[in-house]
Protein backbone atom coordinates (compact mmCIF):
# COMPACT_ATOMS: atom_id res chain seq x y z
CA UNK A 1 0.00 0.00 0.00
CA UNK A 2 3.15 2.50 0.65
CA UNK A 3 3.97 2.38 -2.85
CA UNK A 4 0.07 2.78 -4.15
CA UNK A 5 0.01 5.81 -1.58
CA UNK A 6 3.33 7.10 -3.11
CA UNK A 7 1.68 7.35 -6.42
CA UNK A 8 -1.12 8.90 -4.87
CA UNK A 9 0.84 11.62 -3.92
CA UNK A 10 2.51 12.38 -7.60
CA UNK A 11 -1.23 12.68 -9.25
CA UNK A 12 -3.78 13.96 -7.37
CA UNK A 13 -6.93 14.89 -9.05
CA UNK A 14 -9.25 17.56 -7.40
CA UNK A 15 -12.85 17.89 -7.58
CA UNK A 16 -14.11 21.30 -6.81
CA UNK A 17 -17.06 21.73 -5.11
CA UNK A 18 -18.66 25.16 -4.07
CA UNK A 19 -20.75 26.07 -1.41
CA UNK A 20 -22.66 28.68 -1.19
CA UNK A 21 -19.20 30.58 -1.83
CA UNK A 22 -19.06 34.32 -3.07
CA UNK A 23 -16.67 32.56 -6.04
CA UNK A 24 -14.01 34.38 -5.48
CA UNK A 25 -12.41 31.10 -4.26
CA UNK A 26 -14.13 29.59 -7.21
CA UNK A 27 -12.20 31.76 -9.55
CA UNK A 28 -8.76 32.00 -8.21
CA UNK A 29 -9.01 28.22 -7.88
CA UNK A 30 -8.26 28.59 -12.03
CA UNK A 31 -5.06 30.37 -11.27
CA UNK A 32 -3.62 27.57 -10.60
CA UNK A 33 -3.87 26.25 -14.06
CA UNK A 34 -2.22 29.03 -15.82
CA UNK A 35 1.99 29.07 -16.73
CA UNK A 36 2.99 31.21 -13.67
CA UNK A 37 1.58 28.36 -11.29
CA UNK A 38 0.67 25.58 -13.08
CA UNK A 39 0.20 22.58 -10.75
CA UNK A 40 0.39 19.70 -13.19
CA UNK A 41 3.78 19.92 -12.93
CA UNK A 42 2.62 17.97 -9.90
CA UNK A 43 0.10 15.66 -11.67
CA UNK A 44 -2.91 17.63 -10.23
CA UNK A 45 -5.50 17.59 -12.39
CA UNK A 46 -9.19 19.10 -12.27
CA UNK A 47 -11.83 16.22 -12.83
CA UNK A 48 -15.47 16.30 -13.79
CA UNK A 49 -16.44 13.74 -11.85
CA UNK A 50 -16.27 12.88 -7.88
CA UNK A 51 -15.66 9.30 -8.05
CA UNK A 52 -12.09 10.12 -9.86
CA UNK A 53 -11.09 12.98 -7.39
CA UNK A 54 -8.19 12.09 -4.83
CA UNK A 55 -8.59 15.96 -3.11
CA UNK A 56 -12.14 17.26 -2.32
CA UNK A 57 -11.23 21.09 -2.62
CA UNK A 58 -14.57 22.36 -0.74
CA UNK A 59 -15.21 26.52 -1.03
CA UNK A 60 -18.00 28.57 0.92
CA UNK A 61 -19.62 28.75 3.67
CA UNK A 62 -22.55 25.39 3.91
CA UNK A 63 -25.67 27.11 3.89
CA UNK A 64 -28.82 25.07 4.63
CA UNK A 65 -29.04 23.83 1.20
CA UNK A 66 -25.15 23.01 0.23
CA UNK A 67 -24.34 20.75 3.74
CA UNK A 68 -26.58 18.41 2.39
CA UNK A 69 -25.08 18.03 -1.05
CA UNK A 70 -21.65 18.08 0.99
CA UNK A 71 -22.12 15.09 2.65
CA UNK A 72 -23.45 13.14 -0.47
CA UNK A 73 -20.71 14.35 -2.99
CA UNK A 74 -18.45 12.96 0.35
CA UNK A 75 -19.66 9.62 0.55
CA UNK A 76 -19.83 9.41 -3.28
CA UNK A 77 -15.98 9.78 -3.57
CA UNK A 78 -13.08 6.96 -3.52
CA UNK A 79 -11.65 6.80 -0.74
CA UNK A 80 -8.25 7.42 0.18
CA UNK A 81 -9.63 11.49 -0.61
CA UNK A 82 -8.06 14.05 1.05
CA UNK A 83 -10.71 17.01 1.92
CA UNK A 84 -9.33 20.41 1.82
CA UNK A 85 -11.03 23.80 3.02
CA UNK A 86 -10.53 26.58 1.24
CA UNK A 87 -10.67 29.77 2.17
CA UNK A 88 -11.81 31.83 5.55
CA UNK A 89 -15.46 30.70 4.86
CA UNK A 90 -15.02 26.85 4.50
CA UNK A 91 -11.95 27.04 7.38
CA UNK A 92 -14.44 28.95 9.71
CA UNK A 93 -17.34 30.61 7.92
CA UNK A 94 -15.38 33.98 7.90
CA UNK A 95 -17.76 37.16 7.61
CA UNK A 96 -20.93 34.77 7.73
CA UNK A 97 -20.34 33.32 10.51
CA UNK A 98 -23.93 33.98 12.68
CA UNK A 99 -25.81 34.72 9.11
CA UNK A 100 -29.25 33.32 9.45
CA UNK A 101 -29.13 30.07 6.61
CA UNK A 102 -25.46 29.51 7.62
CA UNK A 103 -25.16 25.72 9.43
CA UNK A 104 -22.16 24.55 11.02
CA UNK A 105 -18.60 24.94 9.97
CA UNK A 106 -17.13 22.60 7.45
CA UNK A 107 -15.27 20.55 9.85
CA UNK A 108 -18.05 19.62 11.90
CA UNK A 109 -19.46 18.11 8.58
CA UNK A 110 -16.85 15.89 7.39
CA UNK A 111 -13.48 15.40 8.14
CA UNK A 112 -11.04 17.79 6.99
CA UNK A 113 -7.26 17.50 6.36
CA UNK A 114 -5.97 20.89 5.06
CA UNK A 115 -7.07 24.19 5.68
CA UNK A 116 -5.99 26.94 3.48
CA UNK A 117 -6.73 30.28 5.13
CA UNK A 118 -7.15 33.81 3.35
CA UNK A 119 -10.45 35.71 1.50
CA UNK A 120 -9.45 34.53 -1.37
CA UNK A 121 -6.22 32.79 -0.33
CA UNK A 122 -3.27 33.02 -3.00
CA UNK A 123 -1.84 30.89 -5.57
CA UNK A 124 1.34 30.21 -3.55
CA UNK A 125 -0.59 29.55 0.16
CA UNK A 126 -3.16 26.93 -2.29
CA UNK A 127 0.34 25.34 -3.48
CA UNK A 128 1.66 25.06 -0.08
CA UNK A 129 -1.63 23.41 0.98
CA UNK A 130 -2.30 21.04 -1.29
CA UNK A 131 1.88 20.10 -1.05
CA UNK A 132 1.10 19.12 3.21
CA UNK A 133 -1.71 17.21 2.47
CA UNK A 134 -0.44 15.17 0.26
CA UNK A 135 2.44 14.78 2.43
CA UNK A 136 -0.10 13.90 5.48
CA UNK A 137 -1.32 11.13 3.44
CA UNK A 138 2.14 9.66 3.17
CA UNK A 139 2.77 9.71 6.57
CA UNK B 1 4.03 -21.95 -32.76
CA UNK B 2 3.49 -23.13 -29.64
CA UNK B 3 1.40 -22.09 -26.49
CA UNK B 4 4.29 -20.65 -24.52
CA UNK B 5 5.36 -18.50 -27.35
CA UNK B 6 1.88 -17.07 -28.06
CA UNK B 7 1.41 -16.46 -24.23
CA UNK B 8 4.80 -14.87 -24.26
CA UNK B 9 3.89 -12.54 -27.92
CA UNK B 10 0.70 -11.53 -26.16
CA UNK B 11 1.89 -10.46 -22.39
CA UNK B 12 5.18 -9.73 -22.77
CA UNK B 13 5.91 -8.22 -26.26
CA UNK B 14 4.72 -6.38 -28.37
CA UNK B 15 1.26 -6.91 -26.45
CA UNK B 16 0.27 -6.02 -22.76
CA UNK B 17 3.88 -4.83 -21.39
CA UNK B 18 5.06 -3.42 -24.22
CA UNK B 19 2.23 -1.51 -25.26
CA UNK B 20 0.61 -0.15 -22.15
CA UNK B 21 4.35 1.14 -21.04
CA UNK B 22 4.49 2.65 -24.60
CA UNK B 23 1.16 3.87 -24.60
CA UNK B 24 1.69 5.44 -20.77
CA UNK B 25 5.12 7.16 -22.20
CA UNK B 26 2.86 8.22 -24.64
CA UNK B 27 0.24 9.89 -23.13
CA UNK B 28 3.29 11.89 -21.34
CA UNK B 29 4.23 13.01 -24.38
CA UNK B 30 0.83 14.26 -24.94
CA UNK B 31 0.04 15.90 -22.21
CA UNK B 32 3.88 17.24 -22.25
CA UNK B 33 3.08 18.85 -25.65
CA UNK B 34 -0.23 20.12 -24.78
CA UNK B 35 1.59 21.92 -21.56
CA UNK B 36 3.81 23.39 -23.89
CA UNK B 37 1.78 24.66 -26.36
CA UNK B 38 -0.05 26.71 -23.51
CA UNK B 39 3.31 28.14 -22.39
CA UNK B 40 3.28 25.68 -19.56
CA UNK B 41 6.20 23.44 -17.62
CA UNK B 42 3.54 20.11 -17.78
CA UNK B 43 3.71 16.86 -15.93
CA UNK B 44 7.00 14.55 -15.47
CA UNK B 45 7.87 11.69 -17.43
CA UNK B 46 6.07 9.33 -14.87
CA UNK B 47 2.99 10.76 -14.84
CA UNK B 48 1.21 8.30 -16.78
CA UNK B 49 2.30 5.28 -14.59
CA UNK B 50 1.35 7.37 -11.28
CA UNK B 51 -1.63 8.14 -12.22
CA UNK B 52 -2.36 4.61 -13.28
CA UNK B 53 -0.72 2.93 -10.07
CA UNK B 54 -2.41 5.71 -7.96
CA UNK B 55 -6.34 4.30 -9.03
CA UNK B 56 -5.20 0.94 -8.63
CA UNK B 57 -4.83 1.86 -4.92
CA UNK B 58 -7.96 3.45 -4.60
CA UNK B 59 -11.56 2.21 -3.41
CA UNK B 60 -13.89 0.51 -6.41
CA UNK B 61 -17.68 2.03 -5.63
CA UNK B 62 -20.81 -0.04 -7.63
CA UNK B 63 -23.36 2.69 -8.26
CA UNK B 64 -26.31 1.30 -6.19
CA UNK B 65 -29.05 -0.55 -9.58
CA UNK B 66 -26.16 -1.20 -11.76
CA UNK B 67 -25.12 -4.48 -13.27
CA UNK B 68 -22.50 -5.61 -11.87
CA UNK B 69 -21.52 -7.80 -14.56
CA UNK B 70 -21.21 -5.10 -17.33
CA UNK B 71 -20.11 -2.93 -15.05
CA UNK B 72 -16.88 -4.69 -14.22
CA UNK B 73 -16.90 -6.71 -17.13
CA UNK B 74 -16.58 -3.79 -20.06
CA UNK B 75 -12.83 -2.29 -19.03
CA UNK B 76 -11.91 -5.89 -18.78
CA UNK B 77 -13.12 -6.52 -22.45
CA UNK B 78 -11.85 -3.22 -24.04
CA UNK B 79 -8.25 -4.04 -22.38
CA UNK B 80 -8.34 -7.59 -23.45
CA UNK B 81 -9.18 -6.17 -26.91
CA UNK B 82 -6.84 -3.69 -27.30
CA UNK B 83 -4.26 -5.85 -26.17
CA UNK B 84 -5.18 -8.56 -28.74
CA UNK B 85 -5.15 -5.68 -31.46
CA UNK B 86 -1.67 -4.76 -30.78
CA UNK B 87 -0.06 -8.29 -30.27
CA UNK B 88 -1.10 -8.85 -33.87
CA UNK B 89 -0.84 -5.71 -35.32
CA UNK B 90 3.24 -4.87 -34.23
CA UNK B 91 3.36 -8.67 -34.98
CA UNK B 92 2.31 -8.31 -38.19
CA UNK B 93 4.75 -4.92 -38.79
CA UNK B 94 8.04 -6.48 -36.98
CA UNK B 95 7.82 -10.07 -38.41
CA UNK B 96 5.95 -9.40 -41.54
CA UNK B 97 5.96 -12.92 -42.81
CA UNK B 98 4.56 -15.05 -40.13
CA UNK B 99 0.83 -12.93 -40.15
CA UNK B 100 -1.85 -15.16 -40.98
CA UNK B 101 -4.69 -14.28 -43.63
CA UNK B 102 -7.40 -11.86 -43.03
CA UNK B 103 -5.56 -10.24 -39.95
CA UNK B 104 -6.44 -6.67 -41.18
CA UNK B 105 -10.22 -7.35 -40.67
CA UNK B 106 -9.24 -9.47 -37.29
CA UNK B 107 -7.79 -5.80 -36.18
CA UNK B 108 -10.10 -3.32 -37.35
CA UNK B 109 -12.59 -5.15 -35.56
CA UNK B 110 -10.60 -5.13 -31.74
CA UNK B 111 -9.63 -1.76 -32.84
CA UNK B 112 -13.42 -1.00 -32.59
CA UNK B 113 -13.61 -2.98 -29.19
CA UNK B 114 -12.47 0.07 -26.90
CA UNK B 115 -15.58 2.23 -28.14
CA UNK B 116 -17.95 -0.54 -27.55
CA UNK B 117 -16.53 -1.38 -24.04
CA UNK B 118 -17.02 2.39 -23.24
CA UNK B 119 -21.09 2.44 -24.52
CA UNK B 120 -21.37 -1.03 -22.46
CA UNK B 121 -19.53 0.34 -19.34
CA UNK B 122 -21.92 3.40 -19.43
CA UNK B 123 -24.84 1.89 -20.19
CA UNK B 124 -24.15 -0.01 -17.18
CA UNK B 125 -23.65 2.35 -14.77
CA UNK B 126 -27.10 3.93 -14.35
CA UNK B 127 -26.14 7.35 -14.46
CA UNK B 128 -27.70 9.61 -16.73
CA UNK B 129 -24.77 11.26 -17.57
CA UNK B 130 -23.20 8.31 -17.95
CA UNK B 131 -26.07 6.89 -20.41
CA UNK B 132 -25.51 10.47 -22.51
CA UNK B 133 -22.23 9.70 -22.71
CA UNK B 134 -22.47 6.17 -24.06
CA UNK B 135 -25.17 7.69 -26.78
CA UNK B 136 -22.86 10.29 -27.93
CA UNK B 137 -19.82 7.25 -28.09
CA UNK B 138 -22.34 5.29 -29.94
CA UNK B 139 -22.61 8.28 -32.52
CA UNK B 140 -19.52 8.74 -32.80
CA UNK B 141 -18.97 5.10 -33.87
CA UNK B 142 -20.80 5.32 -36.28
CA UNK B 143 -19.48 8.15 -37.91
CA UNK B 144 -15.77 7.47 -37.93
CA UNK B 145 -16.26 4.01 -38.76
CA UNK B 146 -17.43 4.63 -42.14
CA UNK B 147 -14.60 6.28 -43.63
CA UNK B 148 -12.08 4.34 -41.76
CA UNK B 149 -13.34 1.46 -43.26
CA UNK B 150 -13.09 3.43 -46.78
CA UNK B 151 -9.52 4.51 -46.13
CA UNK B 152 -7.96 1.31 -44.95
CA UNK B 153 -9.42 -0.19 -48.41
CA UNK B 154 -7.30 1.70 -50.51
CA UNK B 155 -3.52 0.52 -49.70
CA UNK B 156 -5.99 -2.86 -50.04
CA UNK B 157 -7.40 -2.15 -53.44
CA UNK B 158 -3.58 -0.60 -54.76
CA UNK B 159 -1.98 -3.98 -53.35
CA UNK B 160 -4.27 -5.93 -55.80
CA UNK B 161 -6.57 -7.29 -53.17
CA UNK B 162 -4.23 -7.98 -50.11
CA UNK B 163 -5.63 -9.02 -46.61
CA UNK B 164 -2.49 -9.79 -44.49
CA UNK B 165 -0.93 -6.83 -42.67
CA UNK B 166 2.29 -8.65 -43.37
CA UNK B 167 1.80 -8.75 -47.22
CA UNK B 168 0.68 -5.00 -46.87
CA UNK B 169 3.93 -4.32 -44.95
CA UNK B 170 6.11 -6.22 -47.44
CA UNK B 171 4.21 -4.88 -50.34
CA UNK B 172 5.57 -1.49 -48.94
CA UNK B 173 9.03 -2.30 -48.31
CA UNK B 174 8.97 -3.35 -52.10
CA UNK B 175 7.06 -0.67 -53.66
CA UNK B 176 7.22 2.54 -51.57
CA UNK B 177 4.37 3.66 -49.04
CA UNK B 178 0.93 4.02 -50.40
CA UNK B 179 0.97 8.06 -48.95
CA UNK B 180 3.04 8.79 -51.93
CA UNK B 181 0.47 8.08 -54.40
CA UNK B 182 -3.02 10.54 -54.46
CA UNK B 183 -5.07 7.86 -53.47
CA UNK B 184 -2.67 7.07 -50.04
CA UNK B 185 -2.40 10.88 -49.21
CA UNK B 186 -6.46 11.63 -49.29
CA UNK B 187 -6.55 8.12 -47.23
CA UNK B 188 -4.07 9.11 -45.17
CA UNK B 189 -5.49 12.33 -44.06
CA UNK B 190 -9.05 10.92 -43.55
CA UNK B 191 -7.67 8.10 -41.58
CA UNK B 192 -5.56 11.12 -39.75
CA UNK B 193 -8.97 13.01 -38.87
CA UNK B 194 -10.61 8.99 -37.84
CA UNK B 195 -7.95 8.45 -35.75
CA UNK B 196 -8.75 11.82 -33.84
CA UNK B 197 -11.76 10.88 -33.42
CA UNK B 198 -11.16 7.25 -32.47
CA UNK B 199 -8.60 8.33 -29.52
CA UNK B 200 -11.38 10.57 -28.62
CA UNK B 201 -9.57 13.75 -28.05
CA UNK B 202 -11.05 17.62 -28.99
CA UNK B 203 -12.54 18.39 -31.10
CA UNK B 204 -14.25 14.51 -30.72
CA UNK B 205 -14.42 14.17 -27.37
CA UNK B 206 -18.26 14.60 -26.54
CA UNK B 207 -18.63 11.17 -25.25
CA UNK B 208 -16.69 12.14 -22.24
CA UNK B 209 -16.78 15.63 -21.83
CA UNK B 210 -15.63 16.83 -19.02
CA UNK B 211 -17.04 20.37 -18.70
CA UNK B 212 -20.64 19.42 -19.46
CA UNK B 213 -21.98 15.87 -18.98
CA UNK B 214 -18.88 15.46 -16.14
CA UNK B 215 -16.74 12.67 -17.74
CA UNK B 216 -19.58 11.06 -19.54
CA UNK B 217 -19.29 7.18 -19.88
CA UNK B 218 -16.60 7.03 -16.95
CA UNK B 219 -19.10 9.18 -14.64
CA UNK B 220 -19.51 6.07 -12.24
CA UNK B 221 -16.22 4.22 -12.41
CA UNK B 222 -13.49 4.62 -9.60
CA UNK B 223 -10.03 3.04 -8.54
CA UNK B 224 -8.95 -0.21 -10.23
CA UNK B 225 -11.83 -0.24 -13.53
CA UNK B 226 -11.00 3.33 -14.15
CA UNK B 227 -7.43 2.41 -13.96
CA UNK B 228 -8.35 -0.23 -16.50
CA UNK B 229 -10.43 2.62 -19.13
CA UNK B 230 -7.09 5.07 -18.53
CA UNK B 231 -4.73 2.10 -19.60
CA UNK B 232 -6.51 1.20 -22.53
CA UNK B 233 -6.60 4.87 -23.82
CA UNK B 234 -3.16 4.99 -23.48
CA UNK B 235 -2.88 1.72 -25.58
CA UNK B 236 -5.03 2.65 -28.21
CA UNK B 237 -2.70 5.84 -28.58
CA UNK B 238 -0.07 2.98 -28.85
CA UNK B 239 -2.33 0.85 -31.53
CA UNK B 240 -4.24 2.99 -33.76
CA UNK B 241 -1.26 5.44 -35.23
CA UNK B 242 0.33 2.35 -35.54
CA UNK B 243 -2.42 0.55 -37.60
CA UNK B 244 -2.34 3.47 -39.78
CA UNK B 245 1.39 3.92 -40.03
CA UNK B 246 1.81 -0.22 -40.99
CA UNK B 247 -1.25 -0.62 -43.54
CA UNK B 248 -0.85 3.41 -44.64
CA UNK B 249 2.11 4.90 -44.63
CA UNK B 250 5.53 2.35 -44.61
CA UNK B 251 5.41 0.47 -41.94
CA UNK B 252 8.56 0.22 -40.02
CA UNK B 253 10.72 -1.43 -43.25
CA UNK B 254 13.44 -3.39 -43.12
CA UNK B 255 16.54 -1.38 -42.46
CA UNK B 256 17.63 0.90 -39.55
CA UNK B 257 17.06 4.02 -41.15
CA UNK B 258 13.38 3.22 -41.96
CA UNK B 259 12.70 2.03 -38.47
CA UNK B 260 14.34 5.51 -37.31
CA UNK B 261 11.59 6.95 -39.95
CA UNK B 262 8.79 4.65 -38.96
CA UNK B 263 9.18 5.99 -35.38
CA UNK B 264 9.73 9.44 -36.23
CA UNK B 265 6.26 9.19 -38.54
CA UNK B 266 4.77 7.42 -35.39
CA UNK B 267 5.37 10.51 -33.38
CA UNK B 268 4.75 12.79 -35.85
CA UNK B 269 0.97 11.86 -36.26
CA UNK B 270 0.85 11.62 -31.81
CA UNK B 271 2.18 15.66 -32.20
CA UNK B 272 -0.15 16.47 -34.70
CA UNK B 273 -3.61 14.71 -33.12
CA UNK B 274 -2.53 16.58 -29.82
CA UNK B 275 -1.85 20.06 -31.36
CA UNK B 276 -5.19 19.67 -33.30
CA UNK B 277 -6.86 18.79 -29.97
CA UNK B 278 -5.18 21.93 -28.51
CA UNK B 279 -6.20 24.62 -31.36
CA UNK B 280 -9.83 23.08 -31.69
CA UNK B 281 -12.94 23.73 -29.48
CA UNK B 282 -15.07 20.89 -28.45
CA UNK B 283 -18.47 19.97 -31.48
CA UNK B 284 -21.63 19.30 -31.27
CA UNK B 285 -22.36 15.58 -31.96
CA UNK B 286 -24.55 16.56 -35.16
CA UNK B 287 -21.62 18.25 -36.22
CA UNK B 288 -19.40 15.35 -35.43
CA UNK B 289 -21.36 13.47 -38.41
CA UNK B 290 -22.41 15.97 -40.81
CA UNK B 291 -18.48 16.12 -40.55
CA UNK B 292 -17.43 12.72 -40.96
CA UNK B 293 -20.83 11.25 -43.12
CA UNK B 294 -19.79 14.58 -45.14
CA UNK B 295 -16.44 16.16 -46.59
CA UNK B 296 -14.50 12.88 -44.42
CA UNK B 297 -16.35 10.08 -46.14
CA UNK B 298 -16.70 11.84 -49.87
CA UNK B 299 -12.89 12.06 -49.60
CA UNK B 300 -12.78 8.26 -49.19
CA UNK B 301 -15.00 7.32 -51.15
CA UNK B 302 -13.26 9.36 -53.70
CA UNK B 303 -9.44 7.95 -52.54
CA UNK B 304 -11.55 4.66 -53.17
CA UNK B 305 -12.27 5.35 -56.97
CA UNK B 306 -8.67 7.00 -57.60
CA UNK B 307 -7.55 3.64 -55.93
CA UNK B 308 -9.05 1.14 -58.03
CA UNK B 309 -8.41 3.45 -61.54
CA UNK B 310 -4.65 3.24 -60.54
CA UNK B 311 -3.89 6.71 -59.32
Amino acid sequence: MGFLLKMLAKSPWVFHLSCGSCNNCDIEILDLLTPRFDVERFGALLVGSERHADALLVTGAMNRKSAKRLKTVYEQTAKPCLVIAFGACASGQGIFRDSYPMTVPLDEIIPVDVYIPGCPPKPEAMIAGIIKGLQKLKG
Amino acid sequence: MSIGHAVLLFLIFPGFLFTAVLGLFVSWVDRKVTARVQFRVGPPFYQGFADFFKLLGKETIMPTGASRLFFLGAPLMGLAAVTLASTILIAGMVWPNQSFAGDLIVVFCLLAMPSLAMIMGGAASKNAFASLGASREMKLVLSYELPLILAILVPVIQSGWRLRIGELVNYQVAHGSFAWSVSGAIALLVSILCLQGKLGLVPFDQAEAETEIMGGALIEYSGPPLAMFKLQKAMMLVAMPAFILAVLWGGLGNSISSFILGLAKYLIMIVLVTLIRNTNPRVRIDQVMKFFWGVVSVSGVLAVISAAVGF
